[in-house]
C-alpha cells in the first residue's frame, strides 16, 4: 500500500499531487508531457526529495519533510522501468538482471537461482549471456523488466516502459505485462501516454494537469464525466467546443441547444452559457441502417471511416463516423456483425439530449472530498 | 565579370593560405625531431643506451613515473568522480586549484614545494617529525611529478565521469546499489576509456617533467636525475648521450599518442561524444 502527499517545486514547475495505491493495483498516471509525472516517479523512486509532503510505504516512512525522513533510492523496495531501457551496456542481459542482487550481496546460489527464473519469466532465458546492443528493443524492455522484479519490489514504477516500440512488439508485451502485473502483490504506478494502455492496465486512473491532479477514477468514472477537455480527448470520447445558444421555449422538451463548429446539437438543460465543452459518451450513440424515429433528438447521418477493437477484451468495437460532427461510437462485436457494419457503410448515429454532458461540470463530489 | 574574377580568386587565396600555414606548422614541428633522428643510427642509439649515467637516469626515471602515476590514479580519480557528480560551496576553488599546475612554471612549482616541504617549510617540519625528507630525494621527485601530473589524470576522468550517462546511475540506484558499487561497477568501467587517457597522458607528463624536478630535487645522478634532467647535462658534456636519450623519450611519446589516437573508436573511446569529451 502506497500513500503519498507532496509538494516539490523545480524552477517556476510546482507539483503538488497525492495518491493512494493498494497492493496488487495499478494505478495508471496519466497526463501530458510537463505535467509533472516524471517528478512524481522520480519522488516516488527517491531520485528527487520533494519540498514537502509525506511518502509512506507499507506503513514504512519513505519521506516526511516533518519528521524530516528520506530514504535514498538504494533503501527503497521499488523497481523502476522506463522509457530508456537505461541498461548497462557492459554488462549481459543476466548479469543486468542479477546487478541489484549482487548489489545487495545475495549469496551467489541464489542470486544465479533467482536471475534465471527472473529471465525465464520474461521469456529471455536464451538471451541471457547477450549484451543489450545484441538485443531487440522489445527484448531489452525484457530484460529491463527481469532486472527490475527479480528484486521483489513493493512499488513498481513504469514509466512509459513501451513508447519507444513498434507496434507489434507493444502489443505482445503489452499482454505479458499485464499477466506479469497480475502475479505481483506490489502497488504499481504505470505512466502512460497512451489510451489503450490506460485502459488495459488501470483498474483505476489519476490525471495529472500543470502538476496537479485533476481526476482520480475508474476508467467509467473518467468516461462518465471528465473533468477537463484534457481528459475527454485523452479517452476518446466524443468532445466538442461550441457556444451554447438560448434554451428553446419550455414543452419543446426543456432542453438547450449547442452550436458546433460543424453542426449543432440538443442537450439536457444547462446552467452556464457562451462557450462551453461538451462531449458525448461513445456507448451512448446508437447505431442503425433506418433513420431512427424513437425519442432521441440528436440524430446524423455519415459513412463509416473505422473499425477499432476496444481494449482490454476487445469486446467492444469503436466506429468512427464522417457524420457532421464526426463522431465516434462505441458498439458490441454482436452489433457489428448484425449490422454488418465496414467502413464506407452509410449509418445513423443517435443519441439522447440527456446522452451529452458539459466538461467541468461536477454531478457529483469531488473524489477524496 | 570582374566580379567573377574576385569571386574565383578569393577561395584560392584562402585555400592557398590554409595551405601554407599548414605546411609551416608540421615543417616546424616536424624538423627537430628528423634533426634529432638523422644524427645517429638505430645501432649507435642502443649501445650509447648502455652508458651506466644513461641506465641510471632510465631506472629512476621508470621508477619514479610508475610511482607518481600510480598516486596521481589513486587521489585523483575519486577527486575527478566528486567534480563530476556534486556542486558544492567553492567547487571552483578546486576547480581552479586542480588545473593551475598545467598553467604554473614548472619551476614557479619546484620552488613553491621547497618553500612548503624544505626543513623551514610547515610541510617538511611535519615530515622531519616523521624522519621523511623530500628535497633534493627520489622521493622528492616522485612529489614534484604528482604535483605537475595530477591535471592530466583529473581533467580526462572528469569529463568522460560527466559523460555517463545519468540515467545508468540513476538506475542502478533504484536497483540497490549503494553509490560506491555503483562507482565502481558501472562508473568505473564504463569511464574506462577517459580513465586510461588520463593514465597516458599523466604517466607522461610525469616522465617528461624536467622544472619542478630539478627545483625540488636536485640533479643528483642515479638519486635524483631523471631521463630529461640527464639529457640537459649531457648537452653540455656528452653529446651523443644526449642524442640517445632524447631519440629514446621523442619514441616512447610518439607511441604513447599513436597509441591513443589509433585504438578502435567503439572499444577504447567508446562513442564519437566520449572521443570530444576525452580531448
Amino acid at each position: 500500500m502506497l500513500e503519498l502527499k507532496v509538494t516539490s517545486r523545480l524552477g517556476t514547475f510546482e507539483l503538488e499531487a497525492e495518491l493512494d495505491v493498494a497492493d496488487r493495483e495499478v494505478m495508471v498516471l496519466v497526463g501530458e508531457s510537463g505535467s509533472g509525472k516524471s517528478t512524481l516517479l522520480r519522488c516516488l523512486a527517491g531520485l528527487l526529495r520533494p519540498d514537502r509532503g509525506r511518502i509512506v510505504m507499507d506503513g514504512a516512512l519513505w519521506f516526511d519533510s516533518e519528521r524530516p525522513a528520506w530514504l535514498p533510492a538504494h533503501e527503497r523496495r521499488v523497481g523502476v522501468v522506463g522509457q530508456d531501457v537505461a541498461l548497462f551496456p557492459h554488462l549481459t542481459a543476466a548479469e543486468n538482471v542479477a546487478f541489484g542482487l549482487r548489489a545487495q550481496r545475495t549469496p551467489a546460489t541464489e542470486r544465479r537461482r533467482r536471475t534465471a527464473a527472473a529471465l525465464e519469466r520474461l521469456g529471455i532465458a536464451a538471451l541471457a549471456a547477450r549484451k543489450p546492443h545484441q538485443l531487440s528493443g522489445g527484448q531489452q524492455q525484457r530484460v529491463a523488466i527481469a532486472r527490475a522484479i527479480v528484486l521483489e519490489p513493493r512499488l513498481l514504477l513504469l514509466d512509459e516502459p513501451f513508447s519507444a516500440l513498434d507496434a507489434a512488439s507493444r502489443r505482445a508485451i503489452r499482454a505479458e505485462l499485464r499477466k506479469l502485473l497480475d502475479e505481483l502483490s506490489c502497488a504499481t504506478v504505470y505512466v502512460t501516454h497512451s489510451p489503450a494502455e490506460a485502459l488495459s492496465f488501470g483498474e483505476c486512473i489519476t490525471v495529472l494537469e500543470a502538476g496537479r491532479v485533476s481526476q482520480v477514477g475508474t476508467r467509467e468514472d473518467l468516461m462518465r464525466s471528465p473533468r477537463s477537455p484534457y481528459v475527454a480527448e485523452f479517452l476518446g470520447v466524443n468532445l466538442f467546443r461550441g457556444t451554447l445558444t438560448a434554451p428553446e421555449p419550455r414543452g419543446a422538451g426543456g432542453g438547450a441547444r449547442i452550436a458546433l463548429p460543424q453542426g449543432e446539437l440538443a442537450i439536457a438543460e444547462c446552467a452556464g452559457s457562451g462557450d462551453t465543452a461538451i462531449v458525448v459518451r461513445p456507448r451512448e450513440i446508437t447505431l442503425a441502417l433506418e433513420r431512427p424515429t424513437g425519442t432521441a433528438r440528436n440524430v446524423f447521418e455519415g459513412a463509416i471511416e473505422e473499425l477499432v477493437p476496444e481494449p482490454p477484451d476487445g469486446e467492444l468495437v469503436r466506429v468512427s463516423l464522417a457524420t457532421q460532427p464526426p463522431l465516434i461510437a462505441e458498439v458490441t462485436r454482436q452489433a457489428v456483425s448484425a449490422l454488418a457494419l465496414a467502413p464506407g457503410r452509410r449509418v445513423f448515429a443517435s443519441f439522447k439530449a440527456a446522452g451529452v454532458a458539459v466538461v467541468g461540470e461536477q454531478d457529483e463530489p469531488p473524489l477524496g472530498a | 565579370m570582374a566580379e567573377v574574377a574576385v569571386r574565383s580568386l578569393r577561395p584560392s587565396l584562402a585555400r592557398f593560405g590554409v595551405l601554407a600555414a599548414s605546411v609551416l606548422l608540421l615543417g616546424f614541428l616536424a624538423l627537430p625531431f628528423i634533426g634529432l633522428l638523422l644524427r645517429v643510427s638505430a645501432g649507435e642509439v642502443l649501445a650509447r643506451l648502455a652508458r651506466p649515467v644513461v641506465i641510471d637516469a632510465l631506472r629512476l626515471s621508470f621508477i619514479t613515473s610508475v610511482a607518481a602515476t600510480a598516486v596521481v590514479v589513486v587521489l585523483g580519480i575519486p577527486v575527478a568522480w566528486l567534480l563530476a557528480t556534486r556542486e558544492f560551496p567553492g567547487k571552483r576553488v578546486v576547480e581552479v586549484l586542480v588545473d593551475l599546475p598545467v598553467v604554473l612554471p614548472p619551476t614557479v612549482a619546484g620552488f613553491a614545494l621547497l618553500m612548503a616541504f624544505g626543513r623551514a617549510g610547515l610541510g617538511g617540519r611535519a615530515l622531519a617529525a616523521l624522519g621523511i625528507s623530500l628535497p633534493f630525494t627520489t622521493l622528492g621527485v616522485v612529489v614534484a611529478q604528482v604535483f605537475m601530473a595530477v591535471p592530466f589524470m583529473v581533467g580526462p576522468a572528469r569529463a568522460s565521469f560527466a559523460s555517463l550517462d545519468r540515467k545508468l546511475l540513476d538506475a542502478a540506484a533504484t536497483l540497490r546499489a549503494r553509490e560506491a558499487f555503483t562507482f565502481f561497477h558501472v562508473a568505473l568501467p564504463l569511464a574506462l576509456p577517459g580513465l586510461l587517457a588520463g593514465v597516458a597522458m599523466s604517466g607522461a607528463r610525469a616522465l617528461g617533467e624536467f622544472g619542478a624536478t630539478i627545483t625540488f630535487a636536485g640533479n643528483l645522478p642515479g638519486t635524483t636525475q631523471t631521463m630529461p634532467l640527464a639529457v640537459y647535462v649531457a648537452l653540455q658534456s656528452d653529446l651523443d648521450a644526449a642524442v640517445a636519450l632524447s631519440v629514446l623519450l621523442l619514441v616512447m611519446a610518439f607511441g604513447l599518442l599513436l597509441g591513443l589516437r589509433s585504438a578502435p573508436a567503439g572499444s577504447f573511446w567508446g562513442r564519437g561524444d566520449a572521443r570530444a569529451q576525452g580531448h
